[in-house]
């Protein structure tokens, strides 16, 4: 297999375009947080667009989106694109960031403080 | 940014992993002027080297150029540094910076939302370049603490000072720091911590 992105301008829109089939990563962002934890429930298969093995040989222990797209270097809408994609089949689990609420949860701003104080 | 064949993509160290157990993460975005130590701040607090994604962001070009009659759009690219603090084997914190131009990250959708709350670090050098994020912090409702990175030849100035040439709210913690110590980092967000904590008390009566 060639390398893939050789030929490729690597920033080029047309490339990433191409990783996503189009799509702008608008909706999925609504599902995706930048620290939603991922965690892979299948194995990747030959047959998978190589974005997609990534993500799943990546998400052995819990990875956040925005570590996914660090370690693979996509922006983070093209990467809440191939999760969507991924959590549609099951291929992986996503541990949603805490529901929005207008203000934060006193429980777990203790948790953090707790965590904080132990560095 | 160039996507690497899954192959030789390269993940994180065994070291760098989080434990399965890990269920809910949280975070805090830092925001100040260029220059003012906010990568470094992001640096001394996380367990992991600190990591860089991108966003792509499109906008009208309306009030970015002057060119009158011509509307065009403009394509930017918003690098974010962030890293990682485990709090427990549960709960994750990640703590994200910029190196970018200020005003884009505001345009990020999901990267103030759902955030905890957001450091506003200031250098007293230039204290100029901090009014445009605290005035968007403000409009968008996050909360957020001050903290004064301290550089050897900072001018020192009396809190009550800084808060009104900042313009802040009384109830605004304003705590001075040294981002490079990670003590200083985890004390800075301790102060946001337990602000956050005073925020959601229920209302008196």
């Amino acid at each position: 297999m060639s390398a893939p992105g050789q030929e490729w301008d690597e920033n080029s829109p047309e490339r990433l375009y191409v990783i996503t089939r189009g799509r702008s990563g608008l909706a999925e962002q609504t599902t995706f947080d930048l620290v939603t934890l991922i965690v892979s429930r299948s194995e990747p298969e030959p047959s998978m667009q190589p974005e997609h093995a990534a993500i799943l040989r990546l998400c052995g222990a819990p990875l956040s989106v925005a570590e996914i797209s660090a370690y693979l270097r996509l922006p983070i809408s093209v990467v809440t694109v191939l999760l969507a994609d991924l959590l549609a089949e099951e291929r992986i689990e996503a541990r949603s960031a805490v529901p929005q609420a207008i203000l934060p949860d006193r429980a777990l701003i203790e948790a953090v403080m707790h965590g904080l104080q132990k560095l | 940014m160039d996507f690497r064949s899954s192959d030789t993509v390269v993940g994180p160290r065994s070291a760098d992993l989080l434990p399965a157990s890990a269920t809910t993460a949280v975070k805090v975005v830092i925001v100040g002027g260029f220059g003012v130590g906010k990568t470094t701040l992001v640096g001394s607090v996380s367990e992991i080297r600190p990591l860089t994604t991108e966003e792509t962001m499109t906008q009208a070009g309306a009030g970015v150029d002057d060119i009158a009659g011509v509307e065009r759009k403009t394509s930017t690219t918003v690098a974010m540094d962030f890293g990682r603090i485990s709090l427990s084997d549960e709960l994750v914190l990640y703590v994200f910076g910029t190196p970018g131009q200020e005003r884009f990250w505001f345009l990020w959708n999901g990267l103030f939302e759902g955030a905890l709350g957001a450091v506003v670090l200031v250098d007293t050098r230039r204290l100029e370049v901090s009014f445009d994020v605290i005035g968007r912090l403000e409009d968008r409702g996050v909360p957020f603490v001050v903290a004064l990175n301290t550089f050897p030849e900072s001018p020192a100035y009396p809190t009550e000072e800084l808060r009104t040439a900042l313009d802040l709210p009384p109830e605004v913690p304003i705590v001075a720091c040294d981002a490079r110590t990670r003590e200083s980092g985890r004390d800075v967000l301790m102060t946001l911590m337990r602000y956050l904590y005073r925020l959601s008390a229920p209302p008196a009566g």
